[in-house]
């Protein structure tokens, strides 16, 4: 009984949303027409097929003599990649730098010297693993956000094999089956070979992507189309929790609560109403950009799964607001300025390699930064266990915002007087 | 029989403010009760503490046999609430705003068709069924407000100010229409600060002012408390000052009462007639200009009036 008036509340708001044309511009019009412009400023309507990512100038600067910075310089020469990127290798970090200020480079790969030794020894406690160093151009801030999705993809798939190799060589050594003396070598042995698989597992995931003819073709509008919807999607959720305050004022929401209904259904139902909407438009938004550019969003299930996190992510921040403001016209203000702040940080206007590294830990915050990166990587071939991160990001991000809001809501009470 | 209504000690308070004052009362079953008072006397709130909404600050108001505070689902399934703000979805239809609160109110299938139908009929908006709430009148959206409040057929009805802001025909006929369910076997608890409302529609009336409830009976045990007193009404021009002429009218043989207020003057005296012709003329020897004058038999108003020494519309 709860859960059908629940449903009902939540369909009678998307009604009510799909009949304001003010909404419907702000909801689905702006985002599409700022798809669509800044797809023309960025050259996505040229050459018919648009914009593709092809032949993207990378500088290699292997420093490193060990075997793993010699995986990455094979992953980027791979014949796989040959299409997409066109890497130059070199020793001189600054000759490449001037390359890449000088716009004839996308950006620059620097292995440091001692990069696989500092992560196939064993750790004392402080160290660190030397970090790869990558110099992004700000005026190919796509080109450069492929690339560095690759530098990403491997590192994370060598970090994955050196905590596997740890582990399994500690479960050796307290079961003796191997000495001290043995460790070393067995566990830099043990992560090689799980970071050369990783490597190669990712190689071979773009290579049959790149035999269906897909993934190589990846339209900017692609990542414009997502970007501009995750941040108008900020605007849904908080028009959705404005609604709940509006609601309070008609006097319509004073009406449910003297109905023979909870106020957990009632309240429920209004955030129902919010995640529903968040839905529907990031489906009519990508259906419509697919339909009418031809995109290719990739994997149709992490697609699905990524527009369910993300709308879910973005509903927590709108019941928050509602929970924790007072008016309608706060909620609107507060959520235009969080729209804006949010598709800043998120990436929704430029690359977010070029900001600072607090901003780009303060971006972990944003559904727009999860849902932007899981719909590039789900654009370049991903499947839904690349994006299993930004999945459980995005779940544990409404979880917690709604958990939040519900006990704000439970102490104040529902209708306010 | 037991009460439908039975309020004990009833209090509300906001920080420092007592919205309601220690209220007690009953309402039997198939009454017409109204609670008649100025605006913030405190009768929507009481309301809505009736209706489960708010929560007292302290004692109890048992529905139907429910205290509010402990069964209020049960106390929810015998009322139904029609509240003084328009309640409704403006971009729905009536049709569907009546298919949505049903839907609330547990109905469905046939059941829900057949009661939308009957209430349609009842609100004459059968025609217009189909058309969204924005573009209906002022009364019309009365009539829905009401009629939502009508779907599941509820045995007691709270109507909070349901004539407010609307023209004299449609007030006419939603004064009608809750003497029709009246007459049907509902019991009605009904707010107002229109005397003449309370006064048409009332078996009982109770009066509440800042909170507390300052009377309560019939209206000839209410007007009982005023005696034979008639009340005269001053009507002024704007920049007339009306506590200048109250204080010069309370000396007069005969005036028992002069009450300044917006532009009027109250009087209450034991004979309008005989106190008119001096009244008149010691306000014209003060120089102050009458534009019209009321006499007012014994009434609500008069009560309020003798009780607060304020009118009901101050």
């Amino acid at each position: 009984m709860g859960l059908r008036k629940l449903f009902l509340i939540a369909f009678k708001d998307l009604r009510l949303i799909f009949r304001d044309p003010a909404a419907l511009i702000m909801m689905l019009l702006a985002p599409f027409l700022l798809t669509i412009g800044m797809g023309a400023l960025t050259g996505g309507f040229s050459g018919g097929g648009g914009s593709t990512f092809s032949d993207i100038p990378v500088e290699i600067v292997n420093l490193d003599e060990g075997i793993l910075g010699q995986t990455l310089v094979d992953v980027f020469t791979s014949p796989e990649l040959e299409a997409l990127v066109s890497p130059r290798l070199s020793t001189d970090l600054g000759a490449a730098q001037a390359l890449v200020d000088s716009n004839q480079s996308a950006a620059v790969v620097c292995i440091p010297a001692g990069f696989s030794e500092s992560l196939l020894s064993p750790r004392t406690q402080g160290s660190s693993a030397a970090p790869i160093e990558f110099y992004a151009n700000p005026t190919m801030p796509n080109s450069a956000g492929f690339l560095r999705s690759l530098v990403d993809q491997f590192v994370n798939q060598v970090e994955i094999g050196r905590v596997s190799g740890e582990v399994i060589v500690t479960q050796l050594l307290e079961n003796g089956l191997i000495s001290y003396q043995q460790a070393p070598d067995i566990g830099a042995q043990i992560g090689y070979e799980m970071g050369q698989a990783s490597a190669t597992s990712s190689s071979i995931r773009i290579k049959a992507d790149l035999a269906e003819g897909e993934a190589l073709e990846f339209n900017i509008l692609a990542y414009m189309a997502p970007s501009m919807a995750l941040m108008f999607l900020m605007f849904t959720v908080t028009y959705g929790a404005r609604s709940l305050l509006v609601e309070d004022r008609a006097g319509t929401l004073p009406r449910m609560l003297v109905a023979p209904t909870s106020s957990a259904s009632v309240l429920g139902g209004k955030f129902a109403g919010i995640f529903l909407t968040a839905i529907a438009q990031l489906t009519i938004l990508i259906g419509g950009t697919s339909l009418m550019f031809s995109l290719q969003w990739g994997d149709t299930m992490g697609v699905i799964l990524l527009i369910l996190a993300a709308a879910f992510g973005a509903t927590g921040w709108g019941v928050l607001f509602a929970a924790i403001l007072k008016t309608p016209g706060q909620i609107a203000v507060t959520g235009s300025a969080v729209m804006l702040l949010f598709g800043l940080l998120g990436g929704s206007f430029f690359d977010l390699s070029m900001l600072p590294g607090w901003v780009q830990m303060l971006n972990k915050i944003t559904p727009n930064f999860w849902g932007n990166d899981g719909f590039f990587i789900l654009g370049i071939g991903g499947q839904v266990k690349d994006i299993s991160t930004h999945l459980t990001a995005l779940l544990i991000m409404g979880g917690v915002l709604f958990a939040f809001a519900s006990i704000w809501i439970g102490k104040r009470g529902l209708a306010r007087k | 029989m037991p009460p439908i209504v039975e309020v004990i000690n009833l209090v509300k308070k906001y920080g420092d403010l007592t919205a309601v004052d220690g209220i007690s009362f009953t309402v039997q079953e198939g009454e017409i009760f109204s609670l008649l008072g100025p605006n913030g006397a405190g009768k929507t709130t009481t309301l809505s503490i009736l209706s489960t909404l708010f929560s007292p600050t302290a004692g109890e108001a048992i529905i139907c046999g429910h205290p509010v505070t402990k069964e209020p689902m049960a106390v929810k399934r015998v009322i139904g609430v029609v509240p003084q703000e328009i309640a409704l979805y403006e971009d729905l239809t009536a049709l569907e705003n009546l298919n949505f609160w049903g839907k609330m109110y547990g109905l469905s299938g046939r059941d829900l068709s057949r009661r939308i139908d009957q209430v349609l009929e009842l609100t004459g908006l059968k025609e217009r069924a189909r058309q969204r709430i924005k573009t209906y009148s002022g009364g019309m959206k009365r009539r829905v407000n009401i009629g939502v409040g009508l779907l599941h057929q509820p045995r007691l009805l709270f109507m909070d100010e349901p004539t407010v802001g609307i023209d004299p025909q449609s007030r006419r006929a939603i004064l009608d229409s809750v003497k029709e369910l009246n007459r049907a076997g509902m019991t009605i608890l009904y707010t107002t600060h229109y005397m003449e409302e309370a006064q048409e529609l009332s078996d009982r009336v109770g009066i509440i002012d800042h909170g507390k409830l300052i009377a309560l009976g019939t209206q000839d045990e209410l007007t009982a408390q005023v005696g034979e007193m008639d009340t005269l009404i001053l009507h002024l021009g704007e920049n007339e000052d009306p506590i200048h002429l109250a204080e010069g009218l309370k000396s007069l043989p005969g005036v028992l009462q002069a009450n300044p207020t917006d532009h009027e003057v109250a009087i209450v005296t034991a004979s309008a007639e005989e106190a008119l012709a001096p009244v008149v003329s010691r306000a014209n020897e003060m120089g102050f200009k009458i534009y019209s004058v009321d006499m007012r038999e014994p009434n609500l108003e008069a009560v309020f009036l003798h009780l607060t020494g304020r009118a009901l519309r101050e």
